[in-house]
This record gives C-alpha cells, sequence and structure tokens, in this order.
C-alpha cells in the first residue's frame, strides 16, 4: 500500500502533556462536587487481633460528623471482596475478605470503621475519637514461619496459612537432575516492595436519585473490572453504577485491585445522598495499598560441564499478605511459574509455588507482577554456575539460548515464544558497553584491591495479557481481549475510543499515531478516549504490558475496518471499482487519474450526509473491534551494569548502564524510551534501596518515605539505551509490550555486577552497603 | 493527615514572642522553618495549643564574623550557608552540613535553630557545632544566657532551652588560618538522617602539628556526641595517616551506637572509624598547611 | 544574608483574627486573595480547596515526595509542610502561573520536548523545584540540576528525561526562548 505520511514509529511529542505541565490535569482528589463530605477510615493499629468494642458515640458527637459505620453497619450492604483470579489446581482457599474487618483485624492498617464528616477536619478529628478495643492475637508475618507446625492460622479454612499448592512442570525434570555434572542451589529472597504510585489512591461516589445511577471516579487502572466487581459485592446493577478514572497518576499494578474502602464510598453516597470523597495519605497508602513481590525462593539449577543447562526446580515460597486481592493468586504462578526458562533452551523444569497468609497488607501485582521474581531468580543461577564452572557470564548465556532460528519457540514450561533473537541484544549491549576491556580492567584492578564488577540480565517477558482463552483457563474472571471504536466524525475529525487505561504510558499519543498512519489523519485530529464505562466499548485497562500489543491491536484493526468502509464509499463517489483505488496520504485516488480523489473526510461527510452511499453500506464513518490475541508476546534484552565498590564502606556506585531492548516494533521511540528509563529505575530499586519491613508485631516499619527508600535523581544512573527491532509475528502491529521490560531486567543486572565486584555467589535484595561490607570484611 | 486545631500568633518583636511564651509554658511551640515541626504536628504526634511563629522577628537571620567569632542568627536558613561566600571560603564544614541536610525545599525554609532546637541524635548542625565548642544564646524573661553546645543536648528531642526561652543565636570561635573542617555524613539515600556523621574541625601549626581537634559523632548516641579520647590522642601530633587511623579507631569505640533499619551496631561502629579518618584527612588538607 | 523576602500588602502582622481564623493575604501567580482560614489549613490544602488551584498535589504528607512544591518569593518550598497563615503577606508561584497568555514557559516546552513526564502527578513539583534553579544557574551541570531535584520524586521517568529537559530548558532560557 502506498504511503507516504509516516506517523507510526516517529517521536512524536505527547498530547497530554499540555494539560499536566500547565496544571490542569484531572486527577480524581483534584474534584470536588458541591456538598462532598468526606470519609476517613478507622484502621487497625494490631496485625492480628479480635475485636472486643468498638464505641462510635464519641465521634457520633463531633460537630460535622454525619455517620460512623462498622462492619455490623455494612451487613447485607456491602458484601465481602472477591479475588478475581481462582487459580484451578492447586486446591485454591478464598476465605471471606470483609469490607470493615468482622470479629478479627488481620493486618496492620486493616479498617475497622469509617468515619463521615463535613470537612476533612473533622472526619480526622471524629476518627481519633472512635474507641477500638483489641484482644490481640499471635502474628505472623514472614512465610517460613507462618507454614510452620503450630503457627498462628489467619483463617479458619487455612489452618496451616497455606492458601494454595500450584505445581507447573515441564519435561523430564528428575532426569535431567540425574544426567548433570554439576547442579547449582540458592536460596533467594524476592522481597516485598511498596508499589509508591505517586498519586496515592482517592475515590469520589456520587449518586443520583433521579436516576438511580452511581458514579465512582476512582484511582483505577481498568474501570470495567472496578465495575463489574464493585456491582457484585454491592448488588448494584452493573448498568446503573459508572466508574471513571480520570487521569491517574500512576499505578504500577496497586490500582489493579478493587479495595474494600471504594465499595464503602459507594455505599455512603447511597446512604448519604452527598458525594463522598476519600483520598488517602502516604502512611494510608503504605498499609492499605497492595504491596507486591515477597518470594522465598528455593532454586537448583542442573548442567553439564561445559555449562548446557538442562533443567530447573524452584520451590518457592509466596507472601500474599492477610486476605486474597484481585488478581493475588495467578500473580506468583500464572505470571512467574511459566517464565523460569527465560532465555534459554531449557529441557526441563518444575516450579512449586505455596501461597501463604500472613498479618501483612494483601499483596498483588507490582510492575513486571511475577516475572521478575522468575527472571531474577534464573539469572542469578545461572550467574552462580559460571562462576562455579569458571565460565564467562556471557558464554554462558550464549551457549544456551533459544537460537534465532528456533521460533517460534514452544518452551519446556508449555509457551510459545512468538519471536526473539537473543544473541543480537546480548551482542549489541557487550559491544555497546566496551565488554572485554572492562573484564581487562577488572581482572587489573583486583591485583591493585580495586573492585569493580560487571553484571548482566539476559531476559524475556511474558506480555500481552493475553488470549482469554488461554487466561481464562487459568482461572482468571475475564477475557484479556482488546476493544475499541474508532470513529470519523463528519469534518473528518476522529475520536478513539480504547479499552485500556493509560495512566503515564502514552497511548493518548500512541493511538492516535496508530490512527494517523492508518488513515491519513493528523494527530493533532484524533482524540482518545478512555477511562468512562459510559463512553468506551467494555474493556479491561491497563497492565501486564498489554496495551500497546493487545488495544493498540485493536485501534489498528478498528481504523483498518474503518479504511475499507472508506474505500466502498470512495469507489461508489468515484465510480470506480475498490481495487483501483490507492490509498496515500489520507486519499483515495483512482490509479491513473491523479485528479480522481477523495479526501477521507470528504468521505466522512459522505458517511455522515449517506444521501449517496454504496449500496448495502451503514451511514456513518466508525468501527469497532475486539480484538483477541492468538498468543502473549515476548519482548526481550540484554542489560549491563558496572559497578564500582568502595571496599571500606560497601557502597557502591554504579558506572554504566547499557540496556538494549527489542520491543518489537515501535510506535513511538521516544516513549517506548520513557518506559525503559523508568522500569530500570524501579528494579535497580528494589536491588539498591526499597524493602518493606515489618517488626515482630507485624508493623509496618517503612511506613512512610522516610524509611521506605524511593530513589531520587541522585541516586539515579544514567541509562544507556539500545534496541534491535524483532516484531511479533501474531500481533497486527507487529509489536510487543515495553512498560514492564526494564524493571524485569534490571534488578540481577545489578546484583549481578556486585557479587561478581566483590567474589561471592550471592547477596539478598536490597544490597545495602552494610551486606556488601559485610561480605568484604568476614572473608 | 491533618494536624489537631491549635491557636498561631505571630509576633512582631522578641519582647513579645518571649511574653508568649512564658504564658504558655509548654503548651506553646515556637515554628521556625517548620521543617520537623509540622510533619510531628500533622501525624498528631505532638498537640501543642499555640503555635509561636517567629519569622518575623527581626534581627535574628544573619552569618557575620565579629570580633573573634562567626555569628549566626537562629533564623538562619539552611541555604543561607549554601550560598554564603564567607562559609564557602572559611567554614567549609558548615557548607557540608547545608548540602547534605535534607533536600533543596527543606533547606530554603530549615532553619539552623530550629534544627538545633528539635535535638534529633542525628543532628548534622549540633554534630558540627560540637566539632566547634560552639556556644549557644538563648533569650527568656530575665535576658540572655549562654549555653555550651555540649551541654544544650540534653536527651534525644530534649535541650536545656526553657519553655519561655528561644534561641536566637550561635556564635563559634572565628575561623583562623591553618584551621580546616569538615563534615561527613553517611546516609542510606538522598534526604534521609545520618546513619552515622562525623564532624571534625582542626587547626595546624605550620609544621602540620594537631595544635587542636575537636570531633562530633552524628547518630551514635541520645545525642551528638564529642569523640574526646580521639581528640586528646591527636593533639600535639602530626597531622597525618597514622595518627588519624589510630584516632579514628578511638573515636569508633568511643560511639555507643545502636542497630536499627539504617544499620547494625558493628556496621555503624565501622563506618564512624572510616568516616572519622575521612574527615580528618579532609579536614587537614583544607587547612591547608 | 537571609533569604529575600519580597512582601506584598498588607504588611505582615496585621493579621486580623476573630473565631481562631485569620484573615491573610497571599499573592498568587500575580492575583492577591484575601480569605480567613483555619490556622492548620496547610499551604496545599489553601491553595487546593480555596483557590482551586489543583496543579499544586499531595503525595506524601511528610515533606518527602515534593509533588506539592510551590515558589515561595522564588524560592521551592513544600506547601505540605506550611501552613496557609505562613504565607501571609508572600507572594507564591504555582504551576498554573507559568504559562502565560496561553504560551507554555520554555520550561514547560523542554519537558514536552525532552519526553520529561509520563503520568505528570509529580511534574508540576519538578518543573518549580528546577525553575529555582534556572533562574539563577541557566546552564547547570548534570549533578547540580539532579540536585536541585533531589526532593522531588518520580516514579515514572527514572529521571534521566527530567534531567535533560531541565537542562534544555537552561539552554532556552539562555538563548531567550520561549
Amino acid at each position: 500500500m502506498a504511503q507516504t505520511m509516516k506517523v507510526f514509529g516517529e517521536s512524536v511529542l505527547r498530547k497530554e502533556d499540555d494539560r499536566f505541565l500547565t496544571g490542569r490535569g484531572s486527577f480524581v482528589a483534584d474534584m470536588l462536587p458541591p456538598g462532598t463530605v468526606f470519609a476517613k477510615f478507622v484502621r487497625s493499629p494490631y496485625a492480628h487481633a479480635r475485636i472486643r468494642s468498638i464505641n462510635t458515640a464519641k465521634a457520633r458527637r463531633l460537630p460535622g460528623v454525619l455517620d460512623v459505620l462498622t462492619a455490623q453497619d455494612l451487613k447485607d450492604q456491602v458484601g465481602d471482596i472477591i479475588t478475581a483470579w481462582t487459580i484451578p489446581n492447586a486446591n485454591l482457599k478464598t476465605p471471606a475478605y470483609p469490607p470493615l474487618a468482622r470479629e478479627v483485624v488481620r493486618y496492620a492498617g486493616e479498617a475497622v470503621a469509617v468515619v463521615v464528616a463535613e470537612n476533612p477536619f473533622v472526619a480526622e478529628d471524629a476518627r481519633d475519637l472512635v474507641e477500638v478495643e483489641y484482644d490481640p492475637l499471635p502474628v505472623v508475618t514472614d512465610v517460613e514461619t507462618a507454614t510452620k507446625k503450630g503457627g498462628a492460622p489467619l483463617h479458619g479454612d487455612a489452618p496451616d496459612n497455606v492458601a494454595f499448592k500450584w505445581t507447573l512442570a515441564g519435561g523430564d525434570v528428575d532426569k535431567v537432575f540425574k544426567e548433570a555434572d554439576v547442579v547449582v542451589s540458592q536460596r533467594f529472597v524476592n522481597q516485598r516492595l511498596q508499589p509508591t504510585a505517586m498519586e496515592p489512591r482517592a475515590a469520589i461516589a456520587q449518586f443520583e436519585p433521579g436516576t438511580r445511577e452511581l458514579t465512582l471516579h476512582v484511582t483505577s487502572q481498568n474501570p470495567f473490572v472496578h465495575r463489574l466487581i464493585l456491582s457484585i459485592v454491592l448488588k448494584y446493577p452493573e448498568h446503573l453504577i459508572r466508574v471513571i478514572a480520570p487521569d491517574v497518576g500512576g499505578g504500577f499494578g496497586s490500582k489493579i485491585p478493587v479495595y474494600p474502602w471504594e465499595a464503602i464510598v459507594c455505599y455512603l453516597a447511597m446512604r448519604l445522598g452527598r458525594p463522598v470523597k476519600w483520598v488517602e495519605d502516604r502512611m494510608e497508602n503504605f498499609v492499605a495499598t497492595t504491596h507486591g513481590r515477597d518470594h522465598v525462593q528455593y532454586v537448583d539449577l542442573a548442567a553439564k560441564k561445559d555449562g548446557t543447562i538442562l533443567g530447573i526446580k524452584a520451590r518457592v515460597l509466596a507472601n500474599l499478605g492477610a486476605y486474597l486481592s484481585t488478581a493475588a493468586p495467578g500473580v506468583p504462578t500464572i505470571l512467574f511459574g511459566f517464565m523460569v526458562g527465560g532465555c534459554y533452551a531449557i529441557q526441563a523444569g518444575r516450579v512449586e509455588v505455596t501461597g501463604v497468609f500472613t498479618n501483612t497488607t494483601p499483596v498483588d501485582a507490582y510492575r513486571g507482577a511475577g516475572r521478575p521474581e522468575a527472571l531474577f531468580l534464573l539469572e542469578r543461577i545461572v550467574d552462580i554456575l559460571a562462576r562455579k564452572l569458571k565460565k564467562d557470564p556471557a558464554d554462558i548465556r550464549r551457549k544456551n539460548f533459544i537460537p534465532a532460528d528456533k521460533f517460534p519457540y514452544a518452551t519446556a514450561m508449555g509457551l510459545t515464544y512468538d519471536s526473539g533473537n537473543y544473541p543480537g541484544t546480548l551482542n549489541k549491549a557487550l559491544d555497546k558497553v566496551g565488554y572485554e576491556k572492562l573484564r581487562k580492567e577488572q581482572s587489573e584492578g583486583r591485583r591493585n584491591g580495586r573492585l569493580m564488577g560487571i553484571g548482566l540480565s539476559t531476559y524475556v517477558e511474558l506480555c500481552g495479557l493475553g488470549p482469554s482463552a488461554v487466561v481464562t483457563s487459568t482461572g482468571f474472571a475475564g477475557g484479556l481481549w482488546g476493544a475499541s471504536t474508532v470513529r470519523l466524525h463528519p469534518t473528518g475529525k476522529a475520536t478513539v475510543y480504547t479499552g485500556g487505561h493509560p495512566h503515564g504510558q502514552g497511548e493518548e499519543t500512541t493511538f492516535a499515531q496508530i490512527v494517523a498512519e492508518e488513515l491519513g489523519l493528523s494527530v493533532a485530529d484524533i482524540e482518545v478516549v478512555h477511562g468512562d464505562t459510559k463512553l468506551t466499548p467494555y474493556g479491561q485497562g491497563t497492565y501486564g504490558s498489554r496495551t500497546g500489543p493487545v488495544e493498540g491491536g485493536s485501534v489498528a484493526l478498528s481504523a483498518r475496518k474503518v479504511k475499507d468502509k472508506a474505500r466502498k464509499i470512495a469507489a461508489h463517489l468515484l465510480e470506480a471499482r475498490e481495487e483501483d483505488l490507492e490509498f496515500a496520504d489520507g486519499k483515495f485516488v483512482v490509479k491513473g487519474s491523479p485528479k480522481a480523489a477523495k479526501t477521507i473526510q470528504e468521505i466522512a461527510w459522505a458517511a455522515y450526509m449517506a444521501g449517496n452511499m454504496p449500496k448495502g453500506v451503514e451511514p456513518v464513518l466508525d468501527a469497532t473491534t475486539f480484538y483477541d490475541p492468538t498468543n502473549f508476546v515476548f519482548p526481550f534484552g540484554c542489560h549491563v551494569c558496572v559497578v564500582d565498590v568502595d571496599r571500606e564502606t560497601g557502597q557502591v556506585k554504579i558506572r554504566r548502564y547499557v540496556a538494549v531492548d527489542d520491543v518489537g516494533n515501535q510506535i513511538n521511540p521516544m516513549i517506548v524510551e520513557g518506559q525503559i528509563h523508568g522500569g530500570v529505575l524501579q528494579g535497580l530499586a528494589q536491588a539498591m534501596l526499597e524493602q518493606s519491613v515489618y517488626d515482630e508485631n507485624g508493623n509496618l516499619l517503612t511506613n512512610s518515605l522516610i524509611e521506605y527508600l524511593v530513589p531520587t535523581a541522585l541516586e539515579a544512573p544514567r541509562i544507556e539505551t539500545d534496541s534491535t527491532v524483532t516484531p511479533s509475528p501474531h500481533n497486527p502491529l507487529g509489536v510487543k509490550g515495553v512498560g514492564e521490560t526494564g524493571t524485569i531486567a534490571s534488578s540481577q543486572a545489578y546484583v549481578n555486577a556486585v557479587c561478581d565486584a566483590v567474589g561471592v555467589d550471592h547477596i539478598d535484595m536490597p544490597i545495602t552497603p552494610e551486606k556488601v561490607w559485610r561480605v568484604l570484611h568476614t572473608k | 493527615m491533618q494536624p489537631h486545631s491549635f491557636d498561631y500568633v505571630r509576633p512582631q518583636t522578641l519582647a513579645k514572642a518571649i511574653q508568649v511564651l512564658s504564658e504558655n509554658g509548654n503548651r506553646a511551640k515556637v515554628l521556625a522553618g517548620g521543617q520537623s515541626l509540622i510533619p510531628v504536628l500533622k501525624l498528631r504526634l505532638a498537640n501543642p495549643r499555640v503555635l509561636v511563629d517567629i519569622n518575623d522577628l527581626p534581627g535574628l537571620a544573619f552569618i557575620e564574623e565579629r570580633g573573634e567569632q562567626l555569628r549566626i542568627g537562629a533564623l538562619s536558613r539552611h541555604r543561607d550557608f549554601e550560598q554564603s561566600k564567607l562559609i564557602r571560603g572559611k567554614y567549609p564544614i558548615f557548607s557540608d552540613v547545608a548540602t547534605v541536610l535534607g533536600d533543596p525545599q527543606v533547606r530554603n525554609l530549615g532553619t539552623i535553630g530550629g534544627a538545633l532546637a528539635h535535638a534529633d541524635p542525628a543532628s548534622d548542625w549540633g554534630t558540627a557545632l560540637l566539632a566547634f565548642e560552639a556556644e549557644l544564646i538563648a533569650r527568656g524573661p530575665n535576658g540572655a544566657r549562654t549555653i555550651p553546645v555540649d551541654r544544650f543536648f540534653k536527651d534525644t528531642f530534649t535541650t536545656a532551652l526553657r519553655s519561655s526561652e528561644l534561641l536566637t543565636e550561635i556564635r563559634v570561635p572565628k575561623s583562623e588560618p591553618g584551621d580546616g573542617g569538615a563534615y561527613l555524613k553517611l546516609k542510606r539515600k538522598t534526604g534521609d538522617f545520618a546513619t552515622i556523621g562525623v564532624a571534625v574541625q582542626l587547626g595546624l601549626d605550620a609544621k602540620r602539628n594537631l595544635a587542636g581537634v575537636r570531633i562530633g559523632l552524628a547518630a551514635v548516641g541520645s545525642t551528638p556526641i564529642r569523640a574526646t579520647g580521639a581528640e586528646k590522642a591527636l593533639v600535639g601530633r602530626k597531622a597525618g595517616p597514622t595518627a588519624f587511623a589510630e584516632a579514628a579507631k578511638l573515636a569508633s569505640e568511643e560511639a555507643r551506637p545502636s542497630s536499627d533499619l539504617r544499620g547494625s551496631e558493628e556496621y555503624k561502629r565501622a563506618m564512624i572509624e572510616v568516616y572519622t579518618r575521612r574527615a580528618l584527612e579532609t579536614a587537614s588538607a583544607r587547612a591547608g598547611r | 544574608m537571609a533569604t529575600k523576602r519580597r512582601k506584598v500588602s498588607p504588611k505582615r502582622g496585621s493579621i486580623r483574627r476573630e473565631n481562631g481564623s485569620h484573615t491573610i493575604t497571599v499573592g498568587v501567580n500575580g492575583r492577591k486573595y484575601t480569605r480567613p482560614v483555619e490556622p492548620r489549613v496547610l499551604l496545599v490544602d489553601f491553595i487546593r480547596d480555596e483557590l482551586r488551584l489543583t496543579g499544586t498535589h499531595v503525595g506524601c504528607d511528610t515533606s518527602h515526595c515534593g509533588a506539592c512544591t510551590v515558589l515561595l518569593d522564588g524560592h521551592s518550598v513544600k506547601s505540605c509542610t506550611m501552613f496557609a497563615v505562613q504565607a501571609d503577606g508572600h507572594e507564591i508561584t504555582t504551576i498554573e502561573g507559568l504559562a502565560q497568555h496561553g504560551r507554555l514557559h520554555p520550561i514547560q516546552e523542554a519537558f514536552k520536548a525532552h519526553h520529561g513526564l509520563q503520568c505528570g502527578f509529580c511534574t508540576p513539583g519538578v518543573v518549580l523545584a528546577a525553575l529555582e534553579l534556572l533562574q539563577v544557574e541557566n546552564a547547570p551541570s548534570e549533578d547540580r540540576i539532579r540536585t536541585a531535584i533531589s526532593g522531588n520524586l518520580c516514579r515514572c521517568t527514572g529521571y534521566q528525561n527530567i534531567v535533560d529537559s531541565v537542562a534544555a530548558a537552561g539552554e532556552m532560557m539562555r538563548l531567550g526562548k520561549g
């Protein structure tokens, strides 16, 4: 198809930026409808306790207080919160997850009552006046204690605190381990993290008694998931609920789940007939918004003397917190287990995951969700193997890569990787960083006592969630198709309605680019609408690096349908045959007669006037597509981290960080690079700084940004990016996901580098200077 | 996050401020830069009846040499030290403090007086001033009194200030040729409190012998402390690796760190040794003899 | 040398008090506002809820994230760690005050051109913190830029494009563009 205007693949500046840069973004907390009242939650200071009594009298008496509710008041009004990922064949326990604690609190920060007042000050004053008496119960916060005999059970139906046991096996694991020349083993702790989107969560519910419509503005990555679950929890008809996620200030997985407080705010709005607003503060965010990761992993890798990897085993205890959050059971299983083979042609693997309840904040998806935990253990154990066999980590990777000519490749774990060229990204990254020279410098430096390390991470990611038949077979309560409507207006401007919900990823621009490319429109003439269940087709939202490949795929298909229809109309208007028309620069032209042409705008006008339509063609120029992909997409790449270590203090400085990624075709390279920068820093933050810490009573010690160490610009390295392009063969645009690649790749690049510098098998994250110092000073 | 209700007064004269403080006793809190106090109020960890905003008081923001002393007004903001040519040129230890404390926004509002009155054991200012044997001037209903800095810090978050008194000025001996100082802070990330910190102020004679040296340590006790044993071991000796290494070891033995999220007792002690040695090296290099 | 504080009338000290609330006059983006406030109202809540300028955000409440950064007499401060009564008689600049007559300020242009923002939540605070630096130094080193924004957390960008945006803005301001 002749096409001279090139928009797809260009670094088009973002359409969304002007409003954010001028302070005119529209975040939930910015809204203040007339008559708004304010909710605050009374949260338990105990991690595990029986509630003896709750006295709300004093709080109720405070002038300005409208309502104080406890679990009893919600009975038959707000149902228990449900999990949306009931993984099969795992004996999954789904204990009750009450909106406000009934009888027992199971984590510090669990809500026991809600206060509503005329202003936020009074609400907070009243919150302090609610008197709750607790009888403390034994507390468990770590998975290994929780599953021991005699540990304190949280739920009656899970006496051993085991929520599920899930196994995935492929190939003959026992055989390859028996035949192996060498087996390396290591225990890894993939520590608990607090997602820390810069915008805390917020909700404003409004009820319109005339229409009985309930409108919830909420910080959500997936407004339709919110609507569906709220309709079940509130027993309120789905068609009378409107969920709007306006501008959302980062999610990283923590705004996927449907939280009890969101349902309660809805109920309060209906009960009081006033708009009810709840905005969490950061300390509340840290205890009451889901956490991520938190695995203890026992990993064995079997190999031949020459470095050929034969098989991998991982036995994992995954901390789920006190209750099962929306996607919680699927994150440490489905999104984790299938990826433990990574980029390598491994013959056999077995993953056993035990999900464990503890007296901690519920755990759910956090950027990468399961896949960072898988790639970390693999890329670490491969380095341990290299160390054991005294081989170069680059060589051992190269030796085991799935060859570029073997795609699509069926893995031992049961996936089919769509496309890849793993040596390509490895070689490019090594060239860029000057690997040989660095290795030479390293060995010379060691003689002079200088500690420098080089860490590699070659990763592949499963994303673009996902084919509905596959994901629903894993127990996920939702097809993961993409949804879009592309609508041209009579004047030839266009609106794109998407089922995705970008919150920083830039799809208001990239989706406009897709449509602009397909239809020859200007990006400026295209508006992308998302986040309102009343406006867009039913959609699945933004997570799992699915928005580009799946929702974007859908947008491309809708645009192509529009073009097909436009071609019919153009042929009719030009009295030509469809196949005699060429489309270029937004015009259909009759081949050989350049003056016989109709612009897409003229065709749109004609389609709306509809007085002269071809036979059997409906008026209006729009199309809707529900695109269900045939497979996931598998981006990949190689990251290299170079560090210098201060021998005296254990402090580590990143000297270089090189990221070479292959995310397939790039819609907007500027945005791709931005996603990689942010993703890399999030993974590095886990490796260098961040971790949730509970004390023995189950209090979260890292409950503020003083103690939870999110990196600033001074802790962040400069990231040198490059890419290769291996399109996905099954995706309409040849694109793969990019939102999580950086995070999935970077943690182990850093840890590998530090371990390489100090000459040790493993240091658990976060690698504090003290841990390094200990390695250096106990030798 | 909202504080409890309180009354707010903003006196225009020192006398008026002291009067309000005298009338309210422990129920009043002084609001200077507010960078420590306001988070405490928002967390409702303190619930004063009245806040006395001293930001309008005249004549409390200055950094100048007068006679044999450097005089610092208590309302001087951290940023003022970062930008002062006098400080950068002659008192680099205070530049060190002002660039590792908090973050730019905190430094724009926070004051040296407020930081001292807060009396955090990890106080960067408190530690640096210990290395200067600073004098703190407090004014109350009965006039002014001078409190030596090592008697100012009583305990964690507790000072020798009476509830009717206001800290108005800090005085340290004027820097002379051959003097040098440094403050080194180990922190987990930008904006964090010190895991440990070491302040050194020393004077070298013409032969590079240590005429005088004082060492302050942050976050290794209930208040910032002096490493007096290390100081004694250095006086009269030639500045150099041997003396510094020995003194650093002594300092680490004098430290009383405890284990917390910032590090174990053992690590902090080891870092006191490394940082003391490095601070001595930097300070003597800056002394320029 | 103390931080210079430019004053707008009425003079500080003439603050009026009734029923526990104080009447303050604050200049915001060049306009004067006189309003009664309770002493415990934070500057950020005053700006957001009273003046309805919602570009200034609240991200942490404990002065650690910088999303609430505004300029007070030209200096960046965290408006969540200051009471509105303290701003009486002072001049404040919020993100809404940068673009003039519908034209973006060079620093806003630069953030757009260099993809210095993603979700946009931290952006207003970052822009104002960086602007303070550029007002006194228009060719800052990378380290100076990183230091200037070290009181602002961003979870999306990894800071790199922010740093590049600030450097580019400095250049634009140096050349008098925009």
